[in-house]
C-alpha cells in the first residue's frame, strides 16, 4: 500500500513516464519505459549495470532529452529543458560521484548551487544548512571545508543541497555504494522522514536486500526495457533477480574456504606519503597473503586502497625491504620485474590502465603478455600474438567479432574477463585484482569468480580489493578493512561479522563486536551477571 | 538540418579517404584562389601540379626534395606515434647542416672515403644533440616539449646565421653571408650525371624500412604506440615512459639531422642562410597526411615536394609568387584536420523531433 500523507483516496502521481524512448548510437538505452512515482513514494528502480537505469535518471533531471515519449508532472505535462529547470520544479538528483568543490566549505558549496536570489546572506544560509541537517538526522557544520569530510558526510552535503531548495521528487543514484553499512542505517532513516512527508524518492540500486528494506515500490529495467513491477516487500529475492539478469544465468554460488601455506606477499611497515595533495597517506602498514587464499581487503573508495594497489603493481616504488615476494625485496622494482617475478594486476580502470581502448585484443594481450614467448629477443611473434589472444577469448568466453577487435567495442563485462584471463593465464604466483566484478553482468561476475577460486586453489596468492562486501564474503578466506591509510586486523572471513567488518570500514579497529549467532558456545560475561 | 553524430566506433574507410578529401578541396580551394587573382584556374592547377613532373629532370627534383621531407618525417611519426609533440625538426635539421657543414669546413683539404661519413655522422649527432635538450627538458622538468622545440627552433636559426654571417663565412666570397663550398670529398655522390638527385634519397628510403620494421614487429615499437595511445597502460604494463621518450626524440633528431647534413653537402654543397625551405615544418604535414603510416608518409612526402616545386613553376610561368606553396601546404593541413573530424563523427540528417511533450 502506498502511503498518502494528504489522506486523498487517489493517491497523487508526482511524475508519470509514459514509453519514454532514448537511442544512442548502436543501441537503445531506454526502449519504451513506463514509470509512475506517487507523492510519499519511495520506489526503486532495479538493473544491472547498463540495463538503463542512469539514462531514463538523466531524463527525468533534464540532463538528456529523450527521442520519445511523454513525462507528466504532478499530472501536467512538462518537457524538462535542463538541470535548472527540474530544480525549479522541485526535482532533486545526487549523483554517484558528487559535484562539490573540494576546497571549499559546505556552506559555499550549497550557495553555488541555490538561486541567486535564494541567497541573501551566507549567515542566513548557514543557518538554515544547520536546521534542516538537525532536522533530519544528518548533522552538518556549514562551516567545514569539504575534503575534511568523508564520502558518507559529503553525500549529507548533496542530499542537503536537495533539501533546502523544497524538493518534491528526490533521486538517489546508487547512494549506498559508497559508505559503510552503518552510514547505510542513517541515510535510510533520513530518506524514510523523508517519505512520510510526503517526498517521492527514486532510488537506484541493484541490491536487493536494501531495496527490501526501504523501498514500496520497484520498477525493473534490463537492456532499456522495463522487465517488472513489483512489491520488493512481498516478491522474493530470486524472481526479482530472474527479472534482473534473465533466465539463463546461475545466480546463486558457494565456495569451500581455504588455508593457504607460506606467505607470498608481504608487506612490512609500509608508510607513504604521496605527491599527491588529494591522495591518501598509508601508515604502517602490514600486511601477508599466503600462497593458496584469498586475502579480501573491504573499504570504502578513496581510502588508500589506490595508493596501496600501486605499490603492489610497482607503479609507484617505495624502499626495497618494505614490499616482499615470497622472499625478494621488491620495494624499489618496477611493474617489470615485479612481473617476472609473479605478479598478476588487475586494475580498477580497464579501458584506459588494464587495456588500451584503441587497440585490439591481440595487442592488449601482448600488453602484459610480453614477458613470455610472444616475444624474442625483443621482436614480437604475431602469430603467438594472435593463439594467446584466441586462447583468451576461449578459455574465458569473452563475446567479441575476434582478436583483431578494438579494447573499447567490448562491453564492461568481456573486457574484464578478457583481462583477468590475460593475467591468468600467464600463471602468475600472486593475483591481484581491484574491483573485479564491478559494474560486470551477473553471468561474467560468476565466471571470473570460479576461476579466481580455482586459481586460489591451483596455489597462487590472491588479493582483493572491493568495496562489494557481498563478494568478499563470498570469495574470501580472510578478509580485513582499509580506512585512511590504515589496515584493520586480518581474521578468517566466517569469523568476521558484518557489523564488525562495518566498524573497521569506519576505521574503528579496537571494538569487538560479539557477534549473537556464535555467541552460544563462548563463556558468559561475568559482567552481565 | 544536417548535424553532427559520434560513430560507435572509428571509421577505418575514413581515416584513408581524409587525405584524399583535403587534397580535392585543397585543389578546389587552389582553383578559386586563381580565379580570384585572374588566371585560369585549371592551366594555373596545371602548371602548379602537374608540369613540373613533365620531365626526368622533374622526377629527380621531386626525389630531392622528397629525400629530407621522409627523412624528416619518419622521425616525427616516431614522436608522434607517442604522442610527443615534437615540432623540433626545423631546428634539428638547420643544427645537423650547421654542425655537418662546420666540419665539412674544418675537413676542406682531408681527402678519403672517411671524410663524407664523418661528417654525415657528426650533422645526425647534432640533430641528435638538438632534440636532446628538449627530451631533458620534457623528461627532467615536464616542459611541454611544443613550446621548447619551437623555440630551439628559432635558436638553431639563429646559430646558423650567426655562423654564415661571421665564423663559417666564406673569406673568399665577397663578404655574402655564405661559406666556402665543401670539398670533392665532403660532397655526397650524384646517382645520375647531370641532375642534383643525390644518394641521400637512399638514406631516406632505408629509415623508413628501418622505423617501419622496428614499429610493426618490435616491442620497442609496440610500446611507443602504447605509450601514445595510453599513458596509464604503458605505466601499468610497466614500459618506462621517459626512456621511450628520449628514444623517440634522439631518433628523430638523428634523422633530421641527417637530412639537414645531407642537404648542405649534397643539393646545395655549402651553407648558406636558407638551407632549409622549412622542411622540417613541412614534415609535419607529411606525417599527418600520410597517416603515420610509412607508405603513406612515402607517398605524402612526394606530394609535399611537388608543392615546393609547383611554387617555383607558378612564380616562373605565372608570374605569382613563390609562397603559394606555404599556401598550399597550409590549406592542405587545414582541410585535413577539418576532415579528420569525419573519422569519429559523421554526418546525420536530422528530422524535426516530434513533440515529445503533447
Amino acid at each position: 500500500m502506498i502511503f498518502r500523507p494528504d489522506g486523498q483516496k487517489q493517491p497523487m502521481k508526482r511524475i508519470e513516464l509514459k514509453n519514454i524512448t532514448k537511442r544512442y548510437p548502436g543501441c537503445v538505452a531506454n526502449d519504451q519505459v513506463n514509470l509512475t512515482v506517487h507523492a510519499g513514494e519511495t520506489h526503486a528502480l532495479l538493473g544491472e549495470n547498463g540495463a538503463g537505469k542512469s539514462t531514463l535518471m538523466k531524463i527525468i533531471y533534464g540532463v538528456v532529452a529523450p527521442d520519445e515519449g511523454q513525462m507528466l508532472w504532478q499530472g501536467e505535462n512538462v518537457r524538462i529543458s535542463g538541470p535548472a529547470h527540474a530544480r525549479e520544479l522541485g526535482i532533486g538528483m545526487v549523483f554517484q560521484h558528487f559535484s562539490l568543490f573540494e576546497t571549499l566549505t559546505v556552506a559555499e558549496n550549497i550557495a553555488l548551487s541555490m538561486a541567486a536570489d535564494d541567497v541573501t546572506s551566507m549567515d542566513e544560509l548557514k543557518h538554515r544548512i544547520e536546521t534542516v541537517s538537525e532536522r533530519y538526522g544528518m548533522k552538518l557544520d556549514p562551516n567545514r571545508y569539504v575534503n575534511t569530510l568523508s564520502i558518507g558526510e559529503q553525500q549529507r552535503v548533496e542530499i542537503v543541497r536537495c533539501l533546502l531548495q523544497d524538493v518534491k521528487l528526490l533521486i538517489l543514484d546508487e547512494p549506498t555504494s559508497v559508505l559503510t553499512p552503518q552510514e547505510v542505517e542513517v541515510l535510510f532513516h533520513t530518506l524514510r522522514q523523508l517519505a512520510e512527508e510526503g517526498c517521492s524518492i527514486l532510488f537506484i540500486s541493484h541490491k536487493l536486500d536494501e531495496v527490501r528494506a526501504l523501498c514500496d515500490n520497484a520498477t525493473i529495467l534490463r537492456g532499456g526495457k522495463v522487465t517488472g513491477d513489483c512489491d520488493p516487500r512481498t516478491t522474493s529475492t530470486e524472481e526479482i533477480a530472474r527479472l534482473m539478469v534473465g533466465d539463463d544465468t546461475p545466480l546463486s554460488e558457494n565456495y569451500e574456504r581455504a588455508q593457504g601455506s607460506d606467505a607470498f606477499l608481504s608487506i612490512r611497515e609500509l608508510d607513504f606519503k604521496s605527491d599527491d595533495p588529494f591522495a591518501t597517506s598509508l601508515k604502517n602498514l602490514n600486511l601477508e597473503v599466503k600462497s593458496g587464499e584469498i586475502l579480501g581487503i573491504a573499504g570504502v573508495a578513496g581510502n588508500g586502497q589506490e595508493e596501496l594497489l600501486n605499490l603492489i603493481s610497482g607503479e609507484e616504488t617505495c624502499n626495497a625491504n618494505q614490499v616482499f615476494f615470497a622472499n625478494q625485496a621488491v620495494g624499489n622494482l618496477g611493474p617489470e620485474k615485479r612481473r617476472l617475478a609473479g605478479l598478476g594486476f588487475v586494475p580498477e580502470e580497464r579501458l584506459g590502465r588494464g587495456a588500451v581502448p584503441d587497440m585490439s585484443l591481440e595487442d592488449n594481450g601482448l600488453l602484459t603478455g610480453y614477458q613470455g614467448d610472444l616475444t624474442n629477443k625483443g621482436w614480437i611473434n604475431k602469430s603467438k600474438v594472435k593463439a594467446f589472444a584466441e586462447k583468451i577469448i576461449d578459455q574465458f568466453n569473452v563475446k567479441t567479432a575476434g582478436s583483431h577487435a578494438q579494447a573499447k567495442s567490448l562491453s564492461g563485462g568481456n573486457l574484464q574477463k578478457f583481462i583477468i584471463g590475460r593475467e591468468m593465464l600467464q600463471n602468475p604466483k600472486l593475483l591481484v585484482c581491484s574491483h573485479p566484478t564491478w559494474g560486470v553482468d551477473i553471468g561474467a561476475a560468476i565466471l571470473i569468480r570460479h576461476a579466481l577460486i580455482e586459481l586460489r586453489d591451483k596455489g597462487a596468492a590472491i588479493l582483493v580489493v572491493s568495496e562489494d562486501i557481498d563478494e568478499l564474503y563470498s570469495i574470501s578466506d580472510r578478509i580485513c578493512a582499509i580506512c585512511d591509510g590504515r589496515l584493520s586486523p586480518v581474521a578468517n572471513t566466517d569469523d568476521v561479522s558484518i557489523n564488525q567488518l562495518g566498524l573497521w570500514m569506519a576505521g574503528d579497529f579496537n571494538h569487538q563486536v560479539t557477534d549473537s549467532s556464535s555467541s552460544s558456545t563462548a563463556e558468559p560475561d561475568p559482567s552481565l551477571c | 538540418m544536417l548535424t553532427l553524430e559520434k560513430r560507435p566506433s572509428d571509421s577505418q574507410t575514413m581515416s584513408y579517404l581524409s587525405p584524399l578529401l583535403a587534397i580535392l578541396l585543397t585543389l578546389f580551394s587552389g582553383a578559386v584562389l586563381f580565379t580570384a587573382m585572374g588566371k585560369d584556374p585549371l592551366a594555373s592547377l596545371y602548371t602548379f601540379f602537374v608540369s613540373p613532373l613533365s620531365d626526368l629532370y622533374g622526377w629527380t627534383e621531386l626525389g630531392t626534395k622528397a629525400g629530407p621531407l621522409l627523412l624528416c618525417a619518419m622521425g616525427l611519426m616516431l614522436c608522434f606515434k607517442a604522442k610527443i609533440w615534437n615540432i623540433g625538426a626545423e631546428g634539428q635539421f638547420i643544427l645537423g647542416g650547421l654542425g655537418g657543414g662546420y666540419i665539412a669546413l674544418e675537413l676542406m683539404e682531408a681527402e678519403g672515403i672517411w671524410v663524407l661519413p664523418t661528417i654525415l655522422i657528426a650533422g645526425a649527432f647534432c640533430g641528435m644533440a638538438w632534440a636532446a635538450l628538449a627530451a631533458l627538458l620534457k623528461t627532467r622538468f615536464n616542459a611541454n616539449e611544443i613550446l621548447t622545440t619551437i623555440m630551439l627552433n628559432y635558436i638553431a636559426l639563429n646559430w646558423l646565421l650567426y655562423g654564415v654571417h661571421g665564423p663559417l663565412k666564406d673569406p673568399a666570397g665577397f663578404n655574402f653571408p655564405e661559406s666556402a663550398i665543401f670539398s670533392e670529398a665532403a660532397t655526397l655522390p650524384l646517382i645520375f650525371e647531370d641532375y642534383r638527385l643525390n644518394i641521400s634519397i637512399f638514406f631516406a628510403l632505408f629509415a623508413m624500412a628501418t622505423i617501419w620494421t622496428l614499429m610493426s614487429r618490435s616491442m620497442m615499437g609496440f610500446q611507443i604506440s602504447v605509450l601514445g595511445e595510453d599513458q596509464s597502460a604503458a605505466r601499468f604494463a610497466g614500459f618506462n615512459g621517459k626512456r621511450l621518450t628520449w628514444l623517440a626524440l634522439l631518433a628523430c633528431g638523428a634523422l633530421a639531422g641527417l637530412a639537414g647534413v645531407s642537404e648542405v653537402t649534397g643539393t646545395v654543397g655549402q651553407l648558406t642562410p636558407y638551407i632549409s625551405p622549412g622542411y622540417g615544418y613541412a614534415a609535419i604535414i607529411v606525417a599527418f597526411l600520410g597517416r603515420m603510416h610509412p607508405l603513406g608518409i612515402l607517398f605524402a612526402s612526394m606530394l609535399l615536394a611537388l608543392t615546393y616545386m609547383g611554387g617555383e613553376m607558378a612564380q616562373m610561368d605565372l608570374g605569382l609568387p613563390k609562397s603559394l606553396t606555404g599556401l598550399f601546404q597550409g590549406m592542405l593541413l587545414f582541410y585535413l584536420l577539418a576532415c579528420d573530424l569525419l573519422i569519429s563523427y559523421r554526418i546525420v540528417k536530422v528530422k524535426k523531433s516530434p513533440a515529445v511533450a503533447g
